[in-house]
C-alpha cells in the first residue's frame, strides 16, 4: 500500500465517518432521551437526500448558482424533521411511550416499511445524481492526491461542529438541561414543571432533521436509489451500538473507526468492505456487550 | 415508563391461555381447516402453488412466533430461512438425485447450526439489542450472498435442483404434489410439537424470559441457555420452511435473506396472533393470498399497506386474528348461554 | 474447614463513595434460624446479593459448605442448595401462581423434556401441597399479576422452597402481608423449614417476628454486623433499642 492509496483511503474514511455520525448522532439522541430506537431514521435519512437532490435540481434548472445547493440541504433537513418527524412523534409514538420495547420497534419498523414505498411513490426507482455542490467547493491536493474540498474538509468540519454543538446544546442551554433532567427522571422533571411532551417532541424533531441532515450532506457523493435508508439504518445502528446506546462523544470516535475500516478495506479486501462495520461491532460486542462507552445496567433487586 | 411495562406485556402474549372454554369449538374448527388444506389439490389445484408457498412460509413465521412468546423480536430470520435453502440447493449441485429428505435435513440441519454460531452471540441481548443484531447477521449474509456470486451465483442465484423422491425422479406436476403434502405433515407435525414444546418445561423456562429473567437465574437456570433453547428451535423451523420454499421455487436468490423478508415473517406472525401457532399458518395463507392477488393492483403501495395493517393491528387488535377468531367464539359461546 | 454453613470473610463492597459491606466476616450455622436487622439503607440486601453471587465483593470471600463461591454466578450458588426470596416478589407474572411454583420444580429436576405438559409433571401434587403450606392453595390457578402484594411475597419463598434449598435466605418475608397474618404465616414458614430441614435468614424489621421466630439476631449497621446474640439479648441492648428499634416505631 503505497501513500497515495493510505492517503486515499484515509480521507475516504474520514468523509464517510462524517455523514455516518450525522445520521448516528440523531438516533442516539433520540434513544438517549426516550428509550426508541426508531427504525425509520434511515427513511428520513433517505428522505433529506431526496428532496435535496429535487431542490437543488429545480433551483438550478432556474438558473441560479450551485453555490445555493447548501442552504437547500439545511432547508431540506428541517423539512425531513419538521413534516415528517414531527407528526410522526406527534400522532404515533406519543401512543406508545408506556408499551414493551419490542413493541415500539414493531411500531417503528412499521413506519419504516411505510416510509420506504413512499418514496418509491414519489421519486420512483431511477437512481439519482447530483454532485453540483461537490463540484462548486473544488478540489484540495495533498501530498500528491486530489480530494473533494466537500468531503475532505466540509463534511468533517460540519461533524466536529454538530458534536460540539450538542454537547454544548445539552450542558450549557436550558433546553438542552430540561431534555437532560427529563432523559434522567421523567417524572422528577413534570413535577418541577417541565413539559415532557414538548421536549420529546423537540427531541424528535431534532433527530429527525439530523437524520435528514446526513442524507442531505450525502447527496451529493453518492447516488440515490430505493433501499440506502436500509443501509443507513443498520450502519448507523452498528455505530450506536459499537459506541453503546446513547453515548454522543463515543459514536463520533466509533464512526471514525468504522468508517476507517470500512475504506481501508474498500482498497485491500473490497469483497469484505460491506461487513466491516459489522464485524466491529461484533467483536466489540462480544468483549462489552454494553458497547465500548456504554455502562453495563445493574439490575436493581 | 418502564411501570406500564408489565400491563402492557400482555397484548403481545400467547392468546390462548385460559381460555379452555371456547377451546373444543376452535380445535374442531382447525381439524376441518387442515381437511381442506388436504383437498385443495384435488378440488382446487389452481390454489395448489398459493397453499405450498403459504405453508413453507408459515413455518418460517412459526419461527419468528417462537421467540415473540419470550418476548423477543427478530428482524432477521430470513438469515435461516435463505441458509437452509442455499445449502439444500449447494447439496443438490454437489450430489445430484439426492433424496427430498436428505435435501430436507441437511436445509433444517444448516439453519440450525448456524442459529447456534449466531444465537450464541444474539442471546446475550434483548429488545431493541436482539432485534437488530439479528437484521445485522442477516444483512451480512446477504451481501456474502451478493458479492461471492462464483459460488453463490450472486443475484441470480443458483438452481435448486429437483430431488429424487425415494430413489426415483419425478416430473413437476408429482413433485409438487409430494411437496404439497410433505408441508402438510411438518405443517402438522412441527405445529403440534412447537405447542407441546410451548407447555413442556424447557419452553415454559423459555417464556420466562419475557418476565422476569432475575428469578429465572434464581431458578438455578442460566437465561442464555434458555432463550438459545427457543432461538435453535426457532431457527430450525424457519430453515425446514426455507429448504421447502427453495424445492417448490426450484431457484434460490439472495432476495431469500432480504430484511423485507424478515419483515414480512414479524408481520405475519404479529398479524396472525402472537405467539399463536395456527396464527402463524392462517396468517400466513392469508398474507399470500391477499399478496397474490393484489399486488398485482398495489405492487408499488405493497410495503406500505403492509406496514399501515401492522400498525394498526399493534395499536388496536393486539391479539391479531387468533385473538378476534377467539373472542368471536368466546362471544357467541357466552349467547347461547354456554359456559362451566 | 469451620462448621458453617455458610460463612463470609472479610467483605467489601462499595458503590460510588459508599461502601456498603465493610470488612463483613459472619457464620451462618446449620439449623439455626438468623434475623438480620438494622436501619434502612444498612447494607442489608446488599449483603444477600453478595451471598448469592448478584454482587461480586471487591475483597473477600463467601463460602458455602466450605467451598468458596465467590466467583459463581447465581445460578451456580443456586444449585448448591441457596434459594432466595425477595423483598419485591420476583415471580413469573404472566403464569398462574401454580405455574410458577412446576417451572421452579421444572428447573431444579432439570427437565430436559421438550414434549411432555409441564402440568403432568409428577411434582405437581408436591406443588399444590407447598402451596397449600403457605397458605395459597385458593390462588393456585390466579395469574401473579391478580394477586395482591402479601400473597405474591408468600408465593415467592414457596417457588425458593420449590428448589429444596439447605439455605433460604428472605428479604422481609411478611412484608406487605396484613399484621394480622404475619404471625401466623411466620408460624407456618419456620415449621416448614424445621421440618425440610432448611436453615434460613431473614432480614426483618419486625422486632415481634425477630423475637418469636429467629435462634439468633445480627444487628447491622454501617456495612457491617455490630451485635449478635440471641433475640432476648439483643433486643434489650440499649444500642439496639436507640438505633434500630427507635427507627422502626
Amino acid at each position: 500500500m503505497n501513500l497515495a492509496i493510505f492517503l486515499l483511503a484515509l480521507f475516504d474514511g474520514v468523509a464517510y465517518a462524517a455523514l455516518v455520525f450525522i445520521v448516528a448522532l440523531g438516533l442516539t439522541l433520540i434513544f438517549g432521551v426516550m428509550r426508541i430506537l426508531n427504525v425509520a431514521h434511515g427513511s428520513l435519512y433517505a428522505i433529506g437526500a431526496y428532496t435535496t437532490v429535487t431542490l437543488t435540481g429545480w433551483v438550478l434548472a432556474l438558473g441560479f448558482a450551485p453555490i445555493l445547493a447548501f442552504p437547500l440541504m439545511l432547508v431540506s433537513a428541517v423539512l425531513v424533521g419538521v413534516l415528517i418527524g414531527g407528526p410522526l412523534e406527534y400522532f404515533l409514538l406519543r401512543r406508545i411511550y408506556d408499551k414493551s420495547e419490542v413493541l415500539q420497534l414493531l411500531v417503528t419498523f412499521a413506519v419504516f416499511m411505510i416510509l420506504e414505498d413512499v418514496q418509491r411513490l414519489v421519486w420512483g426507482t431511477r437512481p439519482y445524481f447530483d454532485s453540483s455542490a461537490l463540484q462548486a467547493l473544488g478540489n484540495i491536493s495533498v501530498f500528491g492526491v486530489t480530494y473533494t474540498v466537500y468531503q475532505l474538509i466540509l463534511l468533517p468540519l460540519i461533524a466536529v461542529t454538530l458534536l460540539l454543538g450538542m454537547r454544548f446544546f445539552l450542558r450549557h442551554t436550558l433546553t438542552g438541561k430540561l431534555i437532560t433532567a427529563t432523559t434522567e427522571d421523567r417524572e422528577a422533571a413534570q413535577s418541577i414543571g417541565v413539559d415532557a411532551d414538548k421536549v420529546f417532541l423537540f427531541t424528535f424533531i431534532i433527530g429527525a432533521v439530523l437524520a435528514g441532515l446526513g442524507g442531505a450532506l450525502a447527496s451529493p457523493t453518492t447516488s440515490i436509489l430505493p433501499g440506502m435508508g436500509a443501509d443507513m439504518i443498520v450502519l448507523s445502528f452498528a455505530v450506536v451500538a459499537t459506541a453503546g446506546l446513547g453515548q454522543i462523544e463515543g459514536a463520533a470516535l466509533t464512526a471514525l473507526m468504522i468508517g476507517l475500516g470500512r475504506s481501508f478495506a474498500v482498497y485491500l479486501y473490497p469483497e469484505f468492505s460491506v461487513l466491516v462495520p459489522y464485524l466491529i461491532m461484533v467483536v466489540v460486542l462480544l468483549v462489552r456487550p454494553e458497547g465500548l462507552f456504554g455502562t453495563p445496567s445493574a439490575r436493581k433487586i | 415508563m418502564s411501570t406500564h411495562k408489565s400491563k402492557t406485556a400482555t397484548t403481545i402474549s400467547e392468546p390462548g391461555k385460559g381460555h379452555s372454554v371456547m377451546k373444543s369449538p376452535l380445535s374442531l374448527l382447525w381439524l376441518v381447516v387442515i381437511l381442506v388444506v388436504m383437498a385443495v389439490p384435488i378440488a382446487a389445484p389452481s390454489m395448489k402453488l398459493l397453499f405450498t408457498f403459504a405453508m413453507a412460509k408459515g413455518l418460517g413465521v412459526l419461527g419468528v412466533t417462537v421467540l415473540l412468546r419470550a418476548g423477543q423480536v427478530s428482524f432477521g430470520h430470513a438469515l435461516y430461512f435463505g441458509i437452509a435453502a442455499y445449502a439444500g440447493a449447494f447439496l443438490m449441485a454437489a450430489m445430484p438425485g439426492m433424496d427430498i429428505l436428505i435435501v430436507l435435513l441437511a436445509g433444517g440441519i444448516g439453519a440450525t447450526v448456524a442459529g447456534l454460531f449466531v444465537g450464541l452471540f444474539v442471546v446475550r441481548y434483548r429488545g431493541i439489542f436482539f432485534g437488530m443484531l439479528n437484521l445485522a447477521f442477516s444483512m451480512i449474509f446477504w451481501s456474502i450472498l451478493e458479492k461471492f456470486y462464483h459460488y453463490t451465483g450472486g443475484a441470480d442465484g443458483i438452481r435448486l435442483e429437483r430431488p429424487n423422491v425415494f430413489g426415483s425422479a419425478m416430473n413437476h406436476t408429482d413433485f409438487g404434489l409430494v411437496l404439497y403434502y410433505m408441508l402438510v405433515a411438518l405443517m402438522i407435525g412441527l405445529g403440534w410439537y412447537t405447542m407441546r414444546w410451548f407447555n413442556s418445561p424447557v419452553g415454559q423456562l423459555f417464556q420466562t424470559i419475557k418476565t422476569n429473567e432475575t428469578r429465572l437465574e434464581y431458578l438455578g437456570i442460566s437465561p442464555k441457555r434458555a432463550l438459545l433453547s427457543g432461538y435453535l428451535l426457532s431457527a430450525a423451523l424457519c430453515g425446514v420452511g426455507g429448504v421447502m420454499m427453495g424445492m417448490a421455487q426450484g431457484v434460490v436468490t439472495p432476495e431469500y435473506v432480504w430484511w423485507v423478508r424478515s419483515a414480512e415473517m414479524v408481520f405475519i406472525a404479529v398479524l396472525g396472533g402472537s405467539g399463536s401457532v395456527q396464527g402463524a399458518f392462517l396468517g400466513a395463507l392469508i398474507y399470500e393470498a391477499v399478496r397474490t392477488y393484489a399486488s398485482v393492483y398495489a405492487g408499488d403501495v405493497w410495503q406500505m399497506i403492509l406496514g399501515g395493517f401492522l400498525l394498526v393491528i399493534i395499536l388496536f387488535a393486539p391479539g391479531g386474528l387468533i385473538g378476534i377468531l377467539q373472542s368471536l367464539f368466546k362471544r357467541s359461546h357466552d349467547k347461547t348461554g354456554g359456559g362451566k | 474447614m469451620s462448621d458453617a454453613l455458610l460463612e463470609t470473610r472479610n467483605l467489601v463492597i462499595k458503590f460510588g463513595g459508599v461502601t456498603a459491606a465493610d470488612n463483613v466476616s459472619l457464620k451462618i450455622h446449620a439449623g439455626r434460624n438468623l434475623a438480620i436487622i438494622g436501619p434502612n439503607g444498612a447494607g442489608k440486601t446488599t449483603f444477600l446479593n453478595i451471598c448469592t453471587g448478584w454482587l461480586k465483593p471487591s475483597q473477600g470471600q463467601v463460602f458455602f459448605e466450605g467451598r468458596d463461591i465467590t466467583p459463581l454466578p447465581p445460578r451456580k450458588i443456586v444449585d448448591k442448595g441457596v434459594a432466595r426470596a425477595f423483598q419485591i416478589p420476583q415471580l413469573f407474572t404472566e403464569h398462574t401462581a401454580l405455574e410458577n411454583l412446576l417451572i421452579a420444580v421444572s428447573a431444579r429436576d432439570k427437565l430436559r423434556k421438550t414434549v411432555m405438559d409441564m402440568h403432568s409433571i409428577p411434582e405437581r401434587a408436591e406443588m399444590l401441597h407447598l402451596l397449600e403450606m403457605v397458605g395459597c392453595a385458593d390462588a393456585a390457578d390466579t395469574l401473579v399479576v391478580e394477586l395482591s402484594e402479601g400473597q405474591r411475597k408468600l408465593i415467592d419463598i414457596a417457588v425458593a422452597l420449590a428448589l429444596k434449598p439447605k439455605l433460604l435466605l428472605m428479604d422481609e418475608p411478611t412484608s406487605g402481608v396484613a399484621s394480622s397474618e404475619k404471625h401466623k404465616i411466620m408460624e407456618i414458614l419456620i415449621g416448614a423449614l424445621k421440618e425440610a430441614q432448611v436453615t434460613s435468614v431473614f432480614v426483618e424489621h419486625d422486632m415481634g417476628i425477630v423475637e418469636n421466630y429467629a435462634d439468633e439476631v445480627a444487628v447491622w449497621n454501617s456495612g457491617d454486623v455490630q451485635l449478635r446474640g440471641t433475640p432476648a439479648e439483643i433486643l434489650e441492648h440499649p444500642d439496639v433499642i436507640r438505633d434500630v428499634i427507635g427507627e422502626v416505631a
